[in-house]
């Protein structure tokens, strides 16, 4: 009978019901971009933070004993994890694997134009520095890339994204709670006659407010859900983007359980959001109901 | 049985019943009559816990009124069937709807709802209706529909509020029957009207209210008061 009830209350204002699921689902979908953002930024984070590594691209004329004398001096070092070599060839067979789909680029490649390297890994981000430093000294070494900056400026940045994600999503939650609040309020409003009625016929001030909170509790579900296939959408939309920019970065696809737990937390936020809504709408025109 | 034991209610200065007592006996069918203002509505919508007295106490079998919480008078209102002049139907629910609307409210099982409301609507005469809604009604078919949904419940005590109000002399006639055939049942009646014709028909107790005052409490009343054997004369 309540469900009947909410039903009701529903088809009979269809644009005000319509304009609470479009402010909520707005509210959920950028809340869940701020969140997937987050949570991308994390994973990118913790995969350089999992292979610290030092590339050291060596001089054409460097030899094999100039190669096993740095080799040599750096294992020496106890931050040091691991050491590889990547021959020329190899940094070409790398080369042609992660530009597979550019045909035009391996053509413009080959095995005399890469450098060969050291790929060096160390136990923590913090002691890459100091093996970099080491490594620039050597004669024949041509150049020295490592993620520390890479890491520090995306920390930066996700420091950023989290303080000004948490504060949008807050603002937009209050805005979405007040959405619920003044379009419940007015529903309330509009059959003050109906709930006179109710009251006199003995219904409890729950069975009143019940169809309410449902209500409240149906926009966050409904919005929930659009906002979830809204995101599924620009993300799978935005995969052959991102995945020629995050190369080497396991990230994408993302993986439908990982969605399937946004969408729980959109449904979790989306009913509570509802709920406390219609809480406060009720309690606002409590005189009336009870 | 329902007692009303001193009751004032004052709204500000204005006093709309003024120390009004008096006890209703089970199945008893009275009539609440006075001109308008003299304080019927405000009586029945004291008896409804729409307003508290500001003095004195009511009593449904045993139960004060003053003894029971804001969040339990819905509990109180149950024990009452209340008919309206204008009504009060959802107009958005068909005849059967409306009638089954008290027994949701009290958690009937819907097996039972739907026999329940079939064997009132057969006692008023609407069962060839229920599937139509208030807008496709008369007026006396709509005062009907109210009636039925006030007693579908068995309510101990019904409580009508002008209920021939809006209807013309033959549907009202047709309505006060209805109403008799229900006190009959065991349902005691207490019905607020101006209608003299009604109330002249009848031979039952009738209270009469003045500027908020019960100045007439009759077995077998009139409409109007027996004037005084020396008037008679005159």
């Amino acid at each position: 009978m309540m469900i009947k009830t909410t039903k009701d209350h529903i088809s009979r204002s269809p644009y005000q019901s319509l304009a609470a699921i479009f402010v909520l689902s707005l509210s959920l979908f950028l809340l869940s971009a701020f969140f997937l953002i987050g949570a991308g930024s994390q994973a990118i984070l913790r995969h350089f933070e999992s292979r610290p590594q030092v590339s050291a691209y060596l001089k054409d004329e460097a030899k094999t004993q100039d190669i096993d004398l740095i080799k040599a001096r750096i294992e020496t070092n106890p931050k040091v994890k691991n050491i590889e070599y990547i021959s020329k060839e190899q940094a070409l067979e790398i080369y042609k694997e992660q530009n597979k789909d550019k045909p035009l680029l391996l053509e413009m490649v080959s095995a005399k134009i890469l450098p060969s390297s050291l790929e060096i890994s160390t136990y923590d981000l913090a002691s890459l520095k100091s093996v970099a430093e080491t490594l620039k000294k050597e004669e024949m070494v041509e150049d020295v890339v490592y993620h520390e900056d890479v890491v520090s400026s995306l920390s930066n940045w996700m420091a950023t994204v989290r303080k000004f994600g948490l504060v949008v999503a807050a603002f937009l939650l209050v805005i979405a709670v007040a959405t619920i609040l003044i379009i419940l309020g007015m529903k309330i409003s509009q059959r003050k006659e109906e709930i006179e009625i109710l009251k006199l016929l003995g219904a409890s001030p729950f069975y009143i407010s019940a169809p309410f909170y449902l209500e409240g509790m149906f926009y966050g579900i409904v919005a929930a859900l659009i906002s979830w296939g809204l995101s599924y959408g620009a993300i799978l939309s935005s995969s052959s983007f991102l995945t020629q920019f995050l190369t080497g970065i396991p990230l994408l696809p993302v993986s439908p359980l990982f969605m399937l737990e946004v969408l729980g937390g959109l449904l979790f936020v989306g009913v509570s959001v509802g709920f406390v809504g219609s809480v406060l709408a009720v309690s606002r025109f409590n005189r009336s109901i009870r | 049985m329902i007692i009303f034991d001193k009751v004032t209610k004052k709204f500000g200065n204005i006093i709309a019943l003024d120390d009004v007592s008096f006890t209703l006996e089970k199945g008893e069918f009275i009539f609440l009559t006075g001109t308008s203002g003299a304080g019927k509505t405000t009586l029945i919508k004291l008896l409804l816990g729409e307003y508290l007295p500001t003095q004195g106490d009511m009593e449904i079998n045993g139960e004060k009124i003053s003894k029971v919480s804001k969040k339990n008078l819905y509990l109180w209102r149950r024990k009452l069937g209340v008919v309206f002049q204008d009504y009060k139907l959802f107009w958005d629910k068909t005849v059967a709807e409306n009638v089954a609307l008290p027994l949701h409210i009290g958690k009937m099982q819907p097996k039972e709802v739907a026999g329940k409301v079939q064997k009132i609507l057969e006692l008023v005469g609407l069962e060839e209706r229920k599937n139509l809604f208030p807008a496709q009604l008369s007026g006396g078919e709509l005062q009907r529909v109210s009636l039925a949904r006030a007693v579908v419940t068995a309510p101990e005590v019904l409580l009508a509020d002008e209920p021939t109000g809006n209807l013309d002399p033959k549907t009202s006639e047709e309505m006060i029957k209805l109403f008799k055939e229900i006190n009959e049942k065991g349902t005691t009646i207490l019905m607020a009207t101006h209608n003299n014709e009604i109330v002249d028909s009848f031979k039952t107790r009738v209270i009469e209210l003045e500027k908020g005052k019960v100045v007439r409490d009759e077995k077998e009343g009139k409409y109007h008061k027996k004037k005084g054997k020396e008037e008679n004369d005159d």
